[in-house]
């Protein structure tokens, strides 16, 4: 009986426990006005430009009244976002780098943005290119980045024209004890494709051939062609049982640093090595990575972060509002550049911080020749391979059974 | 620490869960009246059960909407009698063994039976990027990004307005300034609008304009909208923008395929869940379907798979087996040395030895990579240049060295508590029997401490089986041997898994993924049967 009370009152308040759960659901949030409305608007981005996007998101909710959200996604980002888009949990724009387009577009994430002409001609043409998939335009461009050559003018004052004035002049300062190594380039016991890129398409090197609409093309894998394997040949001269310029013991973990300590006098690397190198206390330059002497232009991969509109967010006018009309503004863009600066993809605001930072306007420089990065989801299937074919190379082994290897693996994957 | 052992060694009693039974039934019935008494009594008690419950059932509300919108019966039903048995339960004085056994069940089934299940299932499907959802949904991905403005027409400034209760787009021509209402009818000219200079109308006769923020909040009803014209519709870029547009893909049921004016011809392909021209190229997106055993199979038959398959396998041994023994070794022999009376200082060095394990694992195997840096590593410096990483046997080597450091504390920990257990008159009354230090360790202690340590190694087998942190982080499987991309020298079946998957890529086949993490499951599952089946018949006879 008196169990039978306690079991009452249980019941009871755990009636009135769910009524208090569900009630907070049952009624509108706060009654519109007519600055404010109940419009809502989430964006996701990593966590070092959360807080940079955040003020801009604020004013962009104040001027349209709605509420915004910025959260930061700590990791993996794509993923997590394709996967939280897929069961509709998923933000209303995403932002992110170009090369995530092809794989968001074939699990139908993200919508093509319309921009004018108008608004076309504003932006850098490597920044339209590298977000246009398919002829459609995904996203709204703000920054780009590519890796250059980065030189300590103390020790090297003028830039070698051509990669092997860059191997002599590293190799005489080592003979003369003062640094370590010729050059510091990413690489690592994995490989790297992306930070070696600028060597290999200068040796003649490339991934894929090219569609009639100038796109690559993973029907045609490229790696094994004679200028491919040549280009091996090159990196496998420049490597540890050649001229010990590419190492597998120098990687993300220690390039840079080992710039910063004089060990090496010149470095390949992006923008988001300058406030390391700022603080070395040595003079620098960024200069264009250079070509071989006979050959080609160095062409390094040209990353471009972008805005995007998830195709299953529950605001999609709001955020083709903010991609499509408030980030392409030059104003918006200049300040954006100025939380964080990163060359600007809008040409107006490029030129406007020019005076403000010459860092800048030489990267834009150094990636002239630079093709935006494949974002083809084929490309996917290029990195392990190719890395692997690379550090081969770079160890001394032959260089056309490491290409036929790696263009055998490549085809595999994209055929799967 | 002595509970905790023998706790550990009755997991591996033969009767698990009976000693809770019996001791409810013996004594619910000469208790029931106190127990009762209790309860009313306890106010802290009635508290807390009301908000136990009271999660549950928020739990359930918190449910019930997502379950609802997506109509997903099934999940609803089973959290709704899963809601109501445990409210049931915990509200009755009877079934008092239930109410011990029924959380750790409800989880035994969300985290470990789910999973496993899901994984089963996804096995069977091409779940994966380019296959994640539904051909609705595939559909719907492919005619929206084939959506282009139409050529010549004008990028329209967009006031969205309101005539009679109903939507409407009120176009401002950029270049004439002509202002145009947009309708579900079509077009029709609009006269004497006030237009700004940006663009935006300001004013129209017999039109209501919308307040931006009010139209915000009809975002679903503007981006459905669309105006039809000649040549394609009208939609909006946002609020302050509209553009007209074709889409250039459109979806013919009849033929089950997507057709493109200008000529393209994609046909449904069930099979592969693409749709597919006549040349075989596929268009971007695709969806899931079911593809029966084609994982399986690709699994043991692809070349580039199977035939390193059993390589990866006996490296995969290898590197558990070493694991577990030179952690066990290692964290055995510092046990034994503190465990010694006559050692001074032991708390001192307790505290320093288990620093490796205090550590976090991620930035320690970073180091230890470093560590072994051709050029400019620790180990270069002590042993000479050497590629550590990038010569198979050294690399193999150094993960186990890895693992040891990272790894032994642990034994050493659990191994200690163990040794304490061990009674001191029977390790006296072997060395009274003239047994040496040795004899007695090897034939009395050792066996006693084997017995509660050993289901921890075989979790420490199972964990060290799939440890895909350590390689990952340190070889990412490597080195590569210069034909092979596919697997490496250090790779166990998780690492490979991974890589062969695409997660490597970015580019995920969680389908196949799963196929082999069903392969691993059921050669763990096999391994830790064997061992608790000879753990048992070895507890008989210790114990």
């Amino acid at each position: 009986m008196r169990i039978r009370t306690a079991g009452v009152i249980a019941a009871a308040g755990l009636l009135m426990l769910g009524v208090a759960a569900c009630g907070g659901s049952g009624e509108p949030a706060a009654t519109p006005s007519k600055d404010k409305g109940n419009g809502k608007l989430v964006l996701w981005t990593d966590p070092t430009r959360a807080p940079v996007l955040k003020p801009f998101a604020e004013a962009f909710g104040k001027e349209n009244g709605v509420t915004v959200e910025v959260k930061e996604i700590s990791e993996n980002q794509q993923q997590t976002f394709i996967t939280a888009s897929q069961q509709g949990s998923g933000p209303d724009i995403m932002v992110g780098a170009h090369d995530w387009i092809g794989n968001m577009v074939q699990n139908g994430a993200i919508d093509p943005v319309q921009l004018t002409a108008e608004q076309k001609a504003a932006f850098h043409p490597n920044a339209i290119k590298a977000v246009t998939f398919n002829g459609q335009i995904y996203g709204a461009p703000y920054a780009m980045e590519n890796v250059a050559l980065i030189r300590n003018t103390d020790l090297v004052p003028t830039a070698p024209a051509t990669i092997e004035d860059l191997i002599k002049a590293g190799k005489d300062l080592k003979a003369a004890k003062k640094v370590q190594e010729i050059l510091c380039v990413p690489f690592g016991a994995a490989g790297d494709v992306y930070h070696t890129y600028p060597l290999f398409s200068a040796a003649g090197g490339s991934l894929f051939g090219s569609t009639a609409s100038g796109d690559p093309d993973p029907s045609k894998v490229t790696v094994n062609t004679p200028e491919s394997i040549a280009a091996l040949e090159k990196m496998k001269a420049l490597g540890e049982k050649g001229e010990g310029a590419i190492k597998t013991s120098i990687g993300n973990e220690n390039g840079i640093p080992s710039f910063v300590q004089k060990k090496c006098a010149f470095l390949i690397s992006g923008p988001w090595s300058m406030n390391d190198v700022k603080k070395a206390g040595f003079a620098y330059d960024i200069t264009a990575v250079p070509g071989f002497a006979a050959g080609g232009q160095a062409k390094p991969f040209l990353g471009v972060q972008a805005f995007y509109v998830a195709a299953k967010g529950k605001s999609k006018v709001l955020a083709q509002e903010f991609v499509a009309n408030y980030v392409t503004n030059k104003d918006v863009a200049l300040a954006l550049y100025k939380a964080d600066p990163r060359p600007a993809a809008l040409t107006a605001a490029a030129d406007a911080v020019k005076s403000l930072d010459p860092n800048a306007e030489k990267f834009v420089l150094a990636g002239a020749n630079g093709i935006p990065m494949p974002a083809i989801p084929a490309m996917g299937a290029i990195w392990g391979p190719m890395a692997n074919a690379e550090v081969a190379v770079v160890k001394g082994g032959d260089a056309k059974t490491a290409a036929e290897a790696a263009a055998k693996a490549i085809t595999a994957e994209i055929n799967k | 620490m002595t509970t905790e052992v023998t706790g550990a060694g009755s997991t591996g009693s033969p009767h698990p869960g009976q000693a809770p039974d019996q001791r409810s039934r013996g004594g619910r019935r000469g208790k029931a009246e106190q127990v009762g008494r209790t309860r009313e009594l306890s106010t802290g008690f009635i508290v807390s059960r009301i908000a136990v419950l009271g999660i549950v059932a928020a739990l359930l509300i918190y449910a019930l909407p997502p379950l609802i919108q997506t109509e997903a019966w099934t999940a609803l039903a089973v959290v709704g009698v899963v809601t109501a048995l445990v409210a049931y339960l915990y509200l009755t004085p009877r079934h008092i063994p239930a109410k011990y056994l029924v959380p750790g069940t409800i989880f035994l089934f969300a985290f470990a039976i789910v999973p496993i299940v899901l994984t089963f299932v996804t096995a069977f499907t091409n779940f994966g990027d380019g296959h994640r959802g539904t051909k609705a949904e595939a559909i719907r991905a492919i005619e929206t990004s084939s959506v282009t403005q139409v050529p010549g027409s004008p990028e329209y400034y967009l006031t969205i307005a309101e005539r009679d209760g109903e939507m409407v787009f009120l176009l401002v021509d950029p270049a004439t300034k002509a202002v145009q209402a947009g309708t579900a009818d079509g077009l029709s000219p609009v006269d004497g609008a006030e237009v700004s200079l940006t663009g935006k109308v300001l004013s129209a006769a017999g039109y209501t304009l919308v307040p931006t923020a009010q139209a915000a909040e009809r975002d679903a009803e503007i981006s459905a909208f669309s105006v039809p014209t000649a040549g394609g519709a009208v939609k909006a870029t946002g609020l302050s923008r509209a553009f007209e547009g074709k889409a250039d893909k459109s979806y013919d049921a009849a033929c089950d395929c997507v057709t493109s004016p200008s000529g393209g011809r994609w046909v449904a392909d069930e099979v592969e869940g693409y749709f597919v021209d006549s040349e075989g190229r596929h268009l971007d997106q695709g969806w899931k379907v079911d593809v029966g055993f084609a994982n399986f199979t690709r699994a043991l038959t692809d070349p580039t798979i199977s035939g390193h398959f059993l390589n990866v396998l006996v490296w995969n041994f290898v590197f558990a087996i070493s694991a577990v023994a030179t952690t066990f070794a290692l964290g055995m022999i510092v046990a034994l040395a503190l465990h010694s009376p006559r050692v001074r200082g032991t708390k001192f060095y307790r505290i320093v030895l288990i620093l490796p394990y205090a550590m976090p694992g991620f930035a320690m195997l970073l180091i230890w990579r470093d560590m072994f840096n051709t050029d400019f590593g620790l180990i270069s410096k002590l042993f000479g240049v050497h590629d550590w990483l990038g010569t198979p046997t050294t690399a193999r080597l150094g993960l186990i060295v890895i693992n040891l450091w990272m790894g032994f504390p642990y034994m050493f920990l659990v191994i200690t508590g163990a040794l304490q257990a061990v009674p001191r008159e029977l390790t006296d009354a072997a060395r009274i029997d003239g047994a040496s230090a040795w004899a007695g360790f090897r034939r009395v202690t050792l066996p006693l401490v084997l017995v509660a340590l050993t289901p921890l190694l075989i979790s420490s087998f199972g964990f060290n089986f799939n440890n895909f942190n350590n390689i990952k982080l340190v070889t990412n499987g490597g080195p590569y041997a210069i034909d092979n991309s596919t697997v490496g020298a250090t790779d166990l079946l998780i690492s490979y898994t991974y890589r062969v998957a695409g997660f490597d890529s970015g580019v995920a086949d969680f389908g196949f993924a799963a196929a082999i993490s069903v392969f691993i499951f059921a050669i763990v599952a096999t391994v830790s049967t064997v061992a608790f089946w000879r753990s048992r018949a070895q507890e008989e006879v210790y114990s």
